[in-house]
């Protein structure tokens, strides 16, 4: 499974909701990819030198195509919110280790997204479809911009929390969890680090394992600058202190082996 | 075939091109990408006595063809160095270059005590990071001190040494001949430039160390003028380095009067860029028949 640079080809690209952009490239790299893992997507404007990390939402290994969504946030998601079909893109990938899925077979599941962590949850809930006893999907969303619902509807039952209360439960994914009375025995999660801070402790509450995906900033995102390291409750086997490489032994981390 | 063979204080490179300390880690990392044997060295991570748990996050912040970063010089320690990076290099026909770093000079002292009787063909002495609070750049900024650290580094060290230093000062050839004057072997520059950013929408810093070090193709032409300062002022061999990022780049610095070459920032940019440049070199020296390498060094007067 080695990672490797190459440029991909766009597929197909559509704005989905308010700044947010689906994406479908063609690359070699969807052969090895797994759901929770993320690439790194480069600029062609010199002056923004440094690769965006983006995850990966679907993969197509017949096809060879790897789907992402991502939100404009700055100068490098806005040149890539421009690329049309059969524009060049440069990746480099796959980074970063994955939710580890057979921890979850046969057991009750949730799957939560919250925001632009929504995405790599959806092959996440793919891959998992069938395997698990149950499998509850809860997204947060800001307003009633639901991009990616449909997708999710396929793979799961699907619970909606907004911010402003236009559809589903008004509130966050935790407020959605308690007014459904749904239950798990893990968690898989993507999203802001307040959420990510209350699952940690709701996962802590109930003793049940939450796997994290986590987010920093990232120079080489393949383990060498040592950029994007998350503090940790034990000392590292790599690094040799309390700090571990989100893009090489992240994203996905248990939560109660992190501190957020 | 063209002779791209370099010598620096008695070790012979097979090529200039060697990797920046703190872009290639201890080469683990970018063997998936490039083959080390193509390398003219590795240089490492800068390593301490004891593990260093470096700075808060962010550490790494994009700028205008550049980057910043304040990693603090995280570190395994001295002793997993030795016993995991040192031979997993060895496996490789390259030579090593081990950055060392430290507080204090007995911190210095002991990891160059410890690597003397180790494998590997010269230590670079990091007296110039602009991302630790203690030790680390005040030697490099003051000739004093840098002479006397230099010294003592020389006493222990049983390979040659490369004073590494800091484009953070006035006036770069006092402190190139300071270490010179200690007994330097070679010299390394530039580290990063102390630069800053600011998140306007928090209204903080946009690292956590609030500075931190520039680096990337933005810094090249100050880096470019400093080797050509150096070069003229001092006698010892100096490896350039400072947004290298194609072989034109680093004919630059060569030109300027650096023997060596190393890439930094850029490996993050593009993977293959080491190779790329080896490539490249050779490439120049076919079109422009040039029979060493080491001839064009300094040409530019
Ligand atoms: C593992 C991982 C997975 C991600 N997955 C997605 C995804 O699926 N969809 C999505 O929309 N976003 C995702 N992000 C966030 C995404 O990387 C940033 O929004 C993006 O880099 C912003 O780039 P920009 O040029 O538009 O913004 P600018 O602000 O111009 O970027 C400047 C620099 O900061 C970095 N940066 C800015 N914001 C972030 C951030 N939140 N995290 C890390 N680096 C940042 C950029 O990479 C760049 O180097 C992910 C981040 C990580 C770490
Ligand atoms: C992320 C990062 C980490 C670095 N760590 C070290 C280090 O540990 N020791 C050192 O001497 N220099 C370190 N440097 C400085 C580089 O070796 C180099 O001198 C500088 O970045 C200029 O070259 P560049 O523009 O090609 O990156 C680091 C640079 C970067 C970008
Ligand atoms: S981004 Fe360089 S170590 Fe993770």
């Amino acid at each position: 499974m080695s990672k490797k640079k190459e440029q991909a080809v766009v597929y197909s690209q559509q704005n989905i909701a308010t700044g947010i952009y689906d994406m479908w490239i063609q690359t070699s790299l969807a052969k090895d990819a797994k759901p929770g893992q993320f690439i790194s997507v480069y600029p062609q404007d010199k002056s923004t030198l440094l690769p965006r990390p983006i995850s990966i939402c679907e993969i197509d290994k017949e096809n060879s195509r790897l789907r992402i969504v991502y939100r404009v946030a700055g100068k490098g998601t806005a040149e890539f919110s421009g690329y049309q079909k059969a524009d060049k893109i440069d990746v480099l990938g796959t980074l970063g280790n994955g939710f580890p899925l057979e921890k979850a077979e046969g057991k009750r599941v949730f799957l939560i997204g919250g925001g632009i962590g929504i995405p790599p949850m959806l092959e996440t809930a793919k891959q998992l479809a069938g395997k698990t006893k149950e499998t509850n999907v809860i997204l947060g969303y800001r307003n009633s911009e639901l991009f990616l619902k449909e997708d999710f509807e396929k793979y799961a039952n699907l619970f909606i929390a907004t911010e402003d209360g236009s559809v589903g439960t008004k509130g966050n994914v935790l407020t959605a969890i308690s007014e459904k009375g749904l239950e798990a025995d893990i968690i898989f999660a993507c999203g802001p680090m307040p959420m990510l801070r209350a699952l940690k402790q709701y996962a802590a509450e109930k003793q049940i394992p939450a796997y994290i995906s986590l987010e920093e900033r990232m120079a080489c995102g393949v383990g060498a600058c040592l950029g994007c390291v998350v503090k940790t409750r034990e000392v590292d086997h790599h690094s040799h202190v309390k700090n571990a490489r989100i893009c090489t032994d992240g994203p996905v981390y248990l939560a109660d082996d992190v501190e957020i | 075939m063209k002779d791209t063979k370099i010598e620096i204080a008695g070790v012979t490179f097979k090529n200039p091109v060697m990797t920046a300390s703190g872009t290639f880690g201890s080469g683990m990392e970018y063997a998936e990408f490039v083959d080390l044997n193509c390398l003219g060295a590795v240089v490492t991570k800068g390593v301490a006595n004891v593990p260093w748990e470096g700075n808060p996050t962010p550490r790494v912040q994009e700028t205008y063809g550049g980057m910043l970063n304040a990693i603090g010089l995280q570190n395994p320690g001295i002793d997993v160095f030795i016993e995991r990076d040192i031979p997993f290099l060895k496996q490789f026909d390259t030579k090593i270059i081990v950055n060392v770093c430290g507080r204090s000079v007995s911190d210095y002292v002991e990891v160059v005590e410890k690597l003397s009787d180790q494998p590997i063909d010269m230590m670079e002495i990091n007296v110039s990071c602009p991302n630790v609070k203690h030790g680390g750049i005040a030697f490099g900024q003051n000739p004093d001190a840098l002479f006397e650290i230099t010294k003592e580094v020389k006493k222990k060290a049983k390979q040659p040494i490369i004073m590494k230093l800091s484009p953070n000062v006035t006036d770069i050839t006092e402190m190139a001949k300071a270490a010179e004057a200690a007994g330097s072997d070679a010299l390394s520059l530039i580290n990063t430039i102390t630069g800053m950013k600011i998140d306007i929408y928090k209204r903080a810093f946009a690292l956590a160390n609030k500075t931190g070090g520039l680096s990337g193709p933005a810094i090249k032409p100050v880096a470019v003028r400093m080797v050509y300062q150096v070069a003229n002022a001092v006698k010892i061999p100096i490896i350039g380095m400072g947004g290298i990022a194609s072989a034109e780049d680093a004919l630059e610095f060569m030109m300027a009067g650096a023997t060596g070459v190393a890439v930094g920032a850029m490996n993050f940019v593009n993977p293959y860029t080491t190779r790329e440049v080896v490539k490249g070199m050779e490439d120049f020296m076919e079109a422009q028949k040039i029979e060493k390498i080491t001839d064009i060094i300094g040409c530019v007067k």
